[in-house]
Formats: C-alpha cells, structure tokens, sequence
C-alpha cells in the first residue's frame, strides 16, 4: 500500500467522534459587522487610511484622470530613477513625464539580474483594500506579474476608494473569490518588516522598503 | 553551510538542560523580556474578552470541523490541487518526505534551495538530508537564517532567534558573513542579510515553504508572513515544494479568515501580518513569473495517532501560533533549546510524544505546572493542561483495555515509584498498619536521610513531625 493509502486508511479507522454541523462564518460576520458601523464608505476609507498608516504605508489620495502626474511628483521626490509597470497602465504612464518607465513585459529568467539589481519602484492595480486592518488586495496575472509588488524597493499601489471592504470574510464574499482565485493572491499591509533581532521592528526586510498607496477617490480629489 | 550535522538531544536530558538555562542570566533576561513583550501586544488585541471568546469558539468550531471530516478533505484537497496543476504527495516518515523533496531537487539539478519558514521541515531535520545528498537548504527567514549561520537550531516557533542578543547577531555576522563589517545597528544588520539573501533568490533552483492553512473546495495553499522571504521562494524559482502536516485542512475559504485573524493576533499580537499568499497554482501560459512547478508534500510523522484517540485529537487543532510558549512560566524560564524538540513550550510538550514516541519524550509534558495559561490563550481552545495531564498517564500506565497502545506507552514505568505506590496504598487502605507507620516513622525522624533524590536538589529535605496529627488531636482534646 502507498504512504496515501496507508494515511488515509488510519484516519478512517479512527473512531468518528462528534461531527460538527460546518460552522455558521458568515453569520457571525454579519453581526459583527453590524455591530463595528462598517456600512459606511466614508468610515471604511477613513479606518482604511487610518490602519495602513499603521502598517507605515503612506496613503496618498488623488483621483482616476489626476494619479499619473501625482506619482510623477512622488517619484521626482523619492528620487526615483526607474519605475517598473504592468502592461495595463503602459498607456496612462506614457505621457505622464515619469523618468525610468520600464514595462513588465518579458519573462522574468530573460532579465532577473536587471529586475533585483536596477529597478527602483514599481506601480501595480489593486482589486480593493480591507479597512479592518488596512490591506491591499493584490491579485498578479499576465500583464502585472507576482515579483512587480515584491522585488523593487518602492511599491506604488493604485486603489479605488469604492473597493474598500469591511474586513476579509467580506471581500472574499463581494469579490466572490471562491472558484475564481488566480494562481497567486496576494494580501499587502504595508512595506515588508521583521522584528527577529531582539524584537526590533526593521522595514525592508525581504521586499518593497516603502509601500505607498494611490487613493483614487472621485468624490474627493484633489 | 551549516553541513555539520545537528541532532537533538533526547528529551530525557531534559532536566539537565533546563537546570543549565535557568543558570543563564542572559537567557532567562531575553526570553523574560520578549514574551512579555509579546503577552502585552497579544493583550492588547483581545480588549474585549466577551468577543475574544466568540472568536475562539468559532476558530476551535471550524478546526473540530475540519478534523472531523480529515480523509474527505485530504482526498478533495489532493484532487483540487491536482485540476489546478499542483503536484500532491504523501509521506509517513521524515525520511519519506525528505526523500520525495530529493528526488525532485535532484530531478531539477539542484544547487541551492532556498527555505522559506516551515516547522514541518525543521521536524523532518531536512537541511541535514539535503547536505547529505550534497546540496545546500538555506534558511531566508531572518531568525532562521541567524540561527542556521550559527549552526543552532530554532528556539521559538514564531521567533526563532529570541536567544540572542543583537551584540551576538553582529558579531556572527561580521565573522560568518563574507564582507560584513561589525554593525550592532539592526537596521543595518537586516540589510546585510536582505542583500545576501537576495543573491540567492535569484541563484536557487527551488523554493520551499510551510503552509499555515489548506483549502480543500479550492485547492489553495495559504502562507503568512511579514518579511516577503515566503513569497521570494514561492515565487522567484522554478519550483516550489510546499511541506506541511496532514492537519492543516480546512474545506472553505471562507474558514480562513477567522483563524488568520486569531493567528496573528495571538502571535505576535499583530491583527494582520504584511504577506497574506495565496498560491493556487503554478505559473500559467502567458504568466511572466511564478514557478513553473509546484508539489505539496503531506507529512503524517504520527499525527494519525493523535488522530486516533478522541482526546488527544484535539492536539491537531493547533495553528502554531505560539501564544502557549509565549505565556508558559515554564518555557519563559528555560526558553525553546532545554526541550530538545522541534516544537517547544506546552505545544511541543503534547505533540511531540506523537512524532517521536513517548520513550524520548515522556519528560516533557511534565514540564508544566498546571497553571492554565496556555490553555486560557490557546485560540482554538486546545485543553493543554488536560492533554498534559492525561500522557503523564499514558506514559506510567499500560494502554486501557480496547486501547490501541500509544508509541512508547508506559516508558516513564519505574519499578522503585511502583513499589512506593504499592506501599502507600496498602498503608492508606489500612488504619492498624497506617497508625504503626506513623508511630513509627515520627520516633525515627531524626533517621530520614537528609539527600532526598531529585527532593533536596532545590529544597530542604522533608522530615515527619514529632507527633503524628492522630496524637496531636488525640492530646488537644484529653486537655
């Protein structure tokens, strides 16, 4: 018999025990929800902001016509001299005077070096934010690869101030996740961090140094 | 790196160790200091205990759940994996799963594999197999690199390198890392080992991982994580194997988020940790990166015997958040090295007698006072203290008839302490033999040896009164 058969074989010989009805996740949430006010917009932008301060991200709020001139501004003063994109935005970053765009647009073996050793920033789309814990939503595919948000030492984040959720469970239901995941999701709050020496918080630990979050909200731009 | 094979030290030195850490002023200033640190972050995320305590009803809900329906998962879990173009298999033994992840770091010609954090790979000591079959297993967990370029092994699940001082790390650092100046900034000391590590990333042919929870409906393996070096591993080399135990199932997505939350929070006191990944498949055409190959290894190494008693079922409910070392006087006092396991602090003291047998291990659910702590922070309501309790048991006593005897059962049986037992309790059970030896026993004290075995190491040695009560009373009321 195999390792498989052979495990399954002993848990299935196991006394059965109670079986649990399946736990209740969503009605739990509702009524937490409920209770916290996490209805409203304004309430879920602001602890959103509030809470990815936290996390040491910086939240910037500009519009959907006005972000690519604000990330010029942002890259002219973090003195960045190369900004990786995803094909998506090739278009709007064109004329937007950004120096250094590079587009993500070759498999990653044919420029690795270059990737780790000559990109300062990168920009990605985001799916939505969670206001709970101040969370970016990140889901790579073709045109914005998994290494855009993780590799360079700044991550600019673009994200649509109507797609802030309550919390996870929240998102997972709105965006329906279940049986459309991609092949990788990505949860982001705030720049990469350690505290294994001596519990020392350090930021910049394995991926980006700085995350800074472009808050496109019509209702309030700029 | 790191070739110098370490083996733990069988748990039966136990007592010597401990005895040795809590000499170690050092020692006992660092662990005292960060599990404090952490026991006050972990506080103040649960304000509200009303709520905290629905959290946790509902987290050991959906764990009793999943564990309930284990085989069905595992098989759907197995096959969704499979649609989505992950690799599934099943080993027994550590050497099973170490040879599995050989031969497909063989199959890759395999230089370097760089680790992400796994405790599973730590339990099945993989770095020793894959020096052995001649290739490098580098730990990129800052902690974990810390204490694999020391050639120690972790000493706390979640914080692997909490023994250490920065003076120490900085002057490893300067010695062992080529081009390292002594630094005692940790800032600085992070960036050196972010722009080493990052040069292996880039040069390693495989990426290994844990996995913190497995969706079955979705076959989606999830890893949390703060530093990014999980998903570098996950996602820089051209395979990535992903390793864990056979109980970390759960069949929605949707029971995801309220353990993720519990996890977090009672870990490090954080209510969320920076990387949340979720890998659900390897590097689809028209993809730019990702690995291209992806394997899931699911390691059983005696879980199935906890699975197989009712009770100590319950042990698989853990989600290795560490909050019962963390709150453990017992672990703070002689930290993660004294108990020569994988897993230390009451987790490790309950299911390592089920990795390694109760023979090596029958010491360590003794190393518990009882107090409760683990049990009250536990946030899937594991009952440490009952656990502990009943393998003390286990660990004295034949299998109950109908039993299936648990591995090493009855190794702490000691022919001296049955002896004692027999007599006390034909003493207790005998009122005319009990009133001689108490006569008897009170005229002779001044007879009791003052060495009283392992008594008199750290306390006064007993002595019978001059009188037993029944004298004492019997005089009080003659008066």
């Amino acid at each position: 018999m195999s390792a498989r058969d052979n495990i399954l074989q002993r848990l299935r010989q196991a006394p059965p025990g109670p079986r649990p009805l399946p736990p209740d996740v969503w009605g739990q949430q509702a009524a937490r929800t409920d209770a916290a006010g996490a209805g409203d917009r304004g309430e879920r932008i602001r602890l959103f902001c509030e809470k990815m301060a936290f996390w040491r991200g910086e939240v910037v709020r500009t519009s959907r016509d006005d972000w690519p001139e604000m990330l010029r501004e942002l890259c002219l003063a973090k003195g960045v001299r190369s900004l990786l994109h995803g094909e998506r935005h090739a278009a709007a970053l064109a004329g937007s005077g950004i120096a250094g765009l590079r587009c993500y647009d070759r498999p990653v073996e044919e420029w690795k070096a270059e990737l780790f050793r000559d990109i300062d920033a990168s920009l990605t789309s985001t799916r939505g934010g969670i206001a709970e814990t101040g969370t970016l939503i990140i889901w790579p595919d073709a045109s914005e690869p998994r290494l855009l948000s993780l590799v360079p030492p700044i991550h600019f984040a673009l994200l649509d101030a109507g797609q802030i959720h309550a919390d996870l469970l929240a998102a997972i239901g709105a965006q329906e996740w279940s049986g459309n995941l991609p092949t990788n999701a990505l949860l982001v709050s705030g720049p990469s961090k350690t505290a294994d020496i001596q519990v020392t918080l350090a930021y910049g630990a394995h991926g980006p140094k700085e995350l800074v979050v472009l808050l496109l909200d019509g209702e309030d731009a700029r | 790196m790191n070739a110098q094979p370490l083996h733990f030290v069988p748990a039966s030195e136990f007592r010597e160790r401990a005895a040795t850490a809590v000499a170690d002023e050092h020692l006992r200033r660092s662990f005292r200091g960060a599990m404090d640190f952490l026991i006050g972050k972990r506080a103040a995320q649960f304000p509200d205990l009303a709520a905290f305590e629905r959290q946790r009803a509902l987290a050991e809900h959906i764990r009793k759940y999943s564990l309930a329906r284990l085989p069905e998962l595992l098989e759907l879990l197995e096959r969704r994996l499979t649609e989505n173009g992950i690799r599934v298999h099943w080993a027994e033994t550590p050497a099973e799963a170490n040879g599995i992840i050989i031969d497909i770091a063989r199959r890759h010609a395999t230089k370097l594999m760089v680790k992400g954090k796994s405790m599973v790979s730590e339990e099945i000591e993989l770095n020793h197999a894959m020096a052995d079959a001649g290739m490098e297993a580098l730990e990129s967990d800052m902690g974990e690199y810390i204490v694999q370029l020391d050639g120690e092994k972790p000493s706390h699940i979640i914080m692997p390198a909490i023994h250490k001082t920065k003076e120490q790390i900085a002057r490893l650092f300067a010695e062992k890392v080529p081009g390292a100046r002594y630094t005692d900034s940790v800032d600085e000391l992070i960036g050196i080992g972010r722009a080493v590590l990052r040069e292996k990333f880039m040069a390693a042919e495989i990426g290994l991982s844990g996995v913190n929870f497995a969706v079955a409906e979705t076959g989606t393996l999830c890893l949390v994580e703060n530093e990014g070096n999980g998903r570098m591993c996950t996602t820089v080399p051209d395979v990535h194997i992903a390793i864990t135990g056979i109980e970390k199932v759960v069949e929605k997505l949707e029971h995801v988020p309220p353990l993720f939350g519990l996890l977090t929070r009672s870990a490090t006191g954080q209510a969320i940790t920076t990387y949340f990944n979720l890998i659900s498949g390897p590097r689809k055409p028209g993809e730019k990166d990702g690995p291209r190959e992806v394997h899931l290894v699911l390691v059983d190494n005696g879980r199935t015997q906890a699975y197989a008693d009712e009770q100590l079922r319950a042990t698989l409910q853990c989600i290795r958040c560490g909050a019962c070392m963390n709150h453990c006087p017992v672990y703070t006092r002689i930290g993660g090295h004294a108990y020569g396991t994988t897993y230390p602090g009451p987790i490790g003291e309950i299911i390592s007698p089920h990795l390694l047998g109760l023979a090596a291990t029958h010491v360590l659910p003794t190393a518990s006072s009882l107090c409760g702590a683990c049990g009250e922070v536990c946030p899937v309501r594991i009952p440490i203290p009952d656990l502990l309790v009943r393998l003390r048991g286990e660990a004295q006593h034949d299998a109950r008839v109908g039993q299936r005897p648990l591995l090493g059962q009855g190794a702490a049986r000691n022919l001296l302490i049955d002896a004692v037992w027999a007599g006390w309790a034909a003493l207790y059970t005998r009122p005319l033999l009990y009133r001689a030896f108490g006569w008897l026993a009170t005229r002779l004290r001044l007879l009791t040896p003052p060495r009283q075995s392992g008594w008199t190491q750290s306390r006064t040695p007993l002595r019978p009164a001059r009188r037993t009560l029944h004298e004492e009373m019997a005089a009080r009321t003659r008066r």
